[in-house]
């Protein structure tokens, strides 16, 4: 009798919480109102005769830096398997193009890019960790996607890698386009654009296939490594960094298919635009100083000597963007002097010296035929 | 009743110790209620800070995987529901299984542990102390990495004789393809069950006139498989048609697939718990007394007579209740699945929340489901714990 009653009780107790968790119109109410829509903060040069009256800052604005600059670090969700974007090495310090944007953000908020403390968040982990703040932003080969926009409650702040999905395959096999894989069984990780392109892809080819899902890239890769899967599928940046660590590198090819496209970025929360801003124009920094070519060696006589208007506004000789960013007026110095340009970044990583070289390609300034194109610095 | 008695009536409230029980009880739950409120309200806060709102009508969106291992009907263009009772089923299956064959080993090793050989006492100890000292995850990536994916690949399968197929893409058996018999034989298969559930009774309901035991479950079965048997014959065409695997391509076409995945999670569940059940058989047999046995011996009954009238159904009342708990346990542990890429209720759902970005909605729906598992164990629980009240008197 009384264990029945005890069992009856928890039972309602849970009802009651799910119906409260579907019916409670608070959440939903103040969701409407919550101004979480792109406000554009807009600053306008006013005369100093005639201030008018500020824009007010919506809810959540300027959170996230005050409470990083209290901390006195960045909280940065990074991968930890992938050599040349996200790798933690065997002296637990962290490496790639991921992590140095992550430097590169704390330089512009501190003036020290080694303020930064690295977390690593695998593809499913990653959204969880940055909607509940675990993060500050999220730089893990990460693709921009609608429902990732939208529902995953983040924004893209720009794109920094451009890439696309590719295949690989043992050299052994034979295969060179998808039908070859007809039949066969493909290994892919859980909680990517890549499970997802890969059942579009396969379906709209009419190829029938087996996917083995795994949970991270490293049991995804054994799995693969151990010939549990014909091929494994993922960004192609991924199968070039993560080929480099199998037993037999020259035994395995990607093939020549790109089967969707991957721009991959940093992603920070919604609802606070500064915070949004910084880390967008981060990566403006980076690119425009590979433009200007301003690198961590000349930085300082560039500042001295700027060849442009421009470049004195960058580097905070003329006008106050840092302060209109929240941020000190020499942030994009302190970027440039201590992570370098977004070139300096991507050879350090990824350049032809790397055992992770990946041409530039698309990812060359628009000046090189690339796609990198930064907006003007005023 | 109670009310009369003039002496509680004199108690005042405040020392009355039932109403006393009911306060404590109620700000108990008020408490919990507070806590559960204010727990529920910052969520949905932050939630609203980030415009995302909670609510279930995201489960009819198209899921855009795919699912290798599905019990039911499964595409890219399913939806996110569907993709979750794939998961659910799949998560039954392997429970189901690894709950058969741990039955079937524990019960061994229980016996086992009494053996009067020493040797067999011995290694039956050794193997529940080595499961003890074991770490479930860690045993599960041994059978998945270290013995089914170690399997020869496709083209050098091995194979078994009954054209058994071994390779890392999992165990292939011929498997039954049905003709257009099969549904009359299902009608044939139904009526065996019930005749033989027929037969069963009605021996029951002698065996308790007359005293005498008859063999219940044999002639049941007896009954049973001799019917479905003359269905078989009687058909102009055989129901099921064998179908034999073959390799075909990169593949193993034909016969019924048992992944790697299956298999390491089905194996590592089935030995690991085996042990733990082990135990309890051990337990259960032991608690009958000696006597028991002794008088059974007395009054004449032989062996097997005596393991099967006197101590088993002793036995089985101590056994019963952690039994089910060890059932539970299985049920519970299976979601290690993810851990070597078997599709189960956890893994799926944790890729729906990743892809839908739900992750309020589709934990509490996990724990909701494992919650109705324990909440449906119990009542079970409960329900045999007053059978067997009754049966004692
Ligand atoms: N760009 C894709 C895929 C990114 C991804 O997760 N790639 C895998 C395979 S290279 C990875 O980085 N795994 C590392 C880990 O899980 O720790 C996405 O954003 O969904």
């Amino acid at each position: 009798m009384n264990r029945k009653t005890t069992t009856l009780f928890a039972l309602m107790v849970v009802i009651a919480l799910v119906l409260g968790a579907c019916g409670s119109p608070t959440p939903a109410d103040s969701g409407d109102t919550a101004p979480i829509v792109e406000t554009v903060v807009v600053t306008v040069e006013v005369p100093a005769a005639a201030p008018a009256p500020l824009p007010v800052p919506p809810a959540g604005y300027g959170v996230t830096l005050a409470t990083v600059l209290e901390r006195g670090v960045l909280i940065c969700g990074v991968n930890s398997q992938v050599p040349g974007f996200g790798y933690i090495g065997a002296d637990g310090s962290f490496s790639g193009f991921d992590v140095d944007y992550c430097r590169a953000l704390a330089a512009a908020i501190f003036g020290d890019s080694t303020k930064v403390e690295f977390r690593a968040v695998t593809a499913a982990e990653r959204f969880t960790a940055l909607q509940s703040g675990e993060i500050d932003v999220l730089s893990r080969n990460t693709t921009w996607s609608t429902v990732r926009d939208t529902e995953l409650g983040g924004n893209f702040v720009h794109t920094t890698f451009y890439d696309g999905q590719g295949m690989m395959v043992p050299t052994s096999l034979g295969a060179t386009t998808l039908a070859d894989l007809e039949g066969g069984t493909i290994c892919v990780q859980t909680g990517t654009t890549t499970e997802l392109n890969l059942a579009d892809v396969m379906a709209a080819e009419g190829i029938s296939y087996t996917p083995a899902v795994f949970e991270d890239a490293d049991s995804t890769f054994a799995a693969y490594a151990e010939g549990r899967c014909d091929a494994v599928t993922t960004d192609k940046s991924g199968l070039i960094s993560r080929r480099t660590v199998l037993a037999n590198p020259a035994e395995h090819v990607i093939m020549d298919v790109t089967m969707s496209k991957e721009p991959l970025g940093p992603m920070v929360r919604h609802g606070d635009d500064q915070w949004f801003d910084i880390a967008q124009w981060t990566v403006f920094a980076l690119i425009s100083a590979e433009e200007f070519g301003i690198t961590s060696a000349n930085v300082a006589d560039a500042k001295a000597a700027p060849a442009s208007p421009e470049v004195s506004r960058l580097l905070g000789n003329e006008g106050d963007l840092g302060l209109k960013l929240g941020l000190s007026n020499d942030w994009a110095y302190n970027i440039i002097a201590q992570v370098g340009n977004y070139a300096e970044v991507y050879n350090r990583n990824l350049g032809p010296d790397t055992p992770t070289y990946i041409p530039r390609g698309l990812n060359s300034l628009y000046t090189d035929g690339g796609l990198l194109y930064a907006p003007p610095f005023r | 009743m109670a009310t009369t008695n003039p002496q509680t009536a004199k108690i005042p409230v405040w020392r009355d110790e039932r109403i006393l029980k009911w306060i404590a009880q109620i700000a108990f739950t008020v408490t919990i209620i507070f806590f559960a409120e204010l727990i529920f309200s910052n969520m949905a806060e932050g939630l609203s800070q980030q415009g995302t709102k909670l609510g279930f009508s995201f489960l009819q969106g198209a899921a855009g995987f795919d699912i290798a291992e599905t019990l039911i009907e499964f595409s890219r263009s399913s939806t996110y529901w569907q993709a979750f009772l794939v998961g659910l089923y799949n998560t039954l299956l392997v429970s189901i299984v690894g709950i058969i064959f741990s039955t079937i080993l524990g019960v061994i090793l229980g016996v086992a542990r009494l053996s009067t050989n020493l040797l067999v006492r011995w290694l039956s100890a050794a193997y529940l102390e080595l499961m003890r000292n074991l770490s479930l995850l860690v045993f599960l990536i041994f059978w998945y990495l270290g013995v089914f994916l170690k399997l020869p690949r496709v083209k050098e399968a091995i194979i078994w004789p009954g054209e058994i197929y071994l390779s890392n893409r999992g165990i292939v058996f011929p498997w039954g393809l049905p003709t257009e018999t099969a549904s009359t034989y299902r009608t044939i298969l139904l009526v065996a069950v019930l005749a033989a559930a027929g037969v069963g009774f009605v021996l029951h309901q002698r065996g308790k006139r007359t005293g005498k035991s008859p063999l219940t479950l044999l002639w049941s079965f007896g009954v049973f498989a001799l019917i479905a048997l003359a269905g078989w014959f009687f058909l102009p065409t055989a129901p099921y048609m064998l179908e034999f695997p073959y390799v075909d391509g990169l593949r193993i076409a034909g016969g019924k697939t048992f992944t790697p995945e299956f298999m390491a999670l089905a194996s590592g569940l089935t030995l690991y718990t085996a042990a733990f059940i082990g135990e309890v058989v051990r337990a259960g047999i032991q608690a009958v007394s000696r006597g028991q046995v002794e008088a059974a011996r007395a009054i004449g009954l032989n062996g097997f007579q005596t393991l099967r009238l006197v101590i088993f159904p002793q036995a089985l009342q101590v056994i019963v209740p952690p039994l089910t708990s060890q059932y539970l346990n299985l049920t519970k542990n299976s979601s290690l699945a993810i851990a070597v890429g078997y599709a189960d209720l956890f893994y799926v759902s944790n890729t729906i929340l990743n892809q839908s970005g739900r992750a309020v909605e589709m934990i509490t729906l996990v724990m909701l489901t494992y919650l109705t598992f324990s909440l449906l164990t119990s009542l079970f629980m409960n329900w045999y714990n007053q059978r067997i009240l009754l049966v004692e008197r």
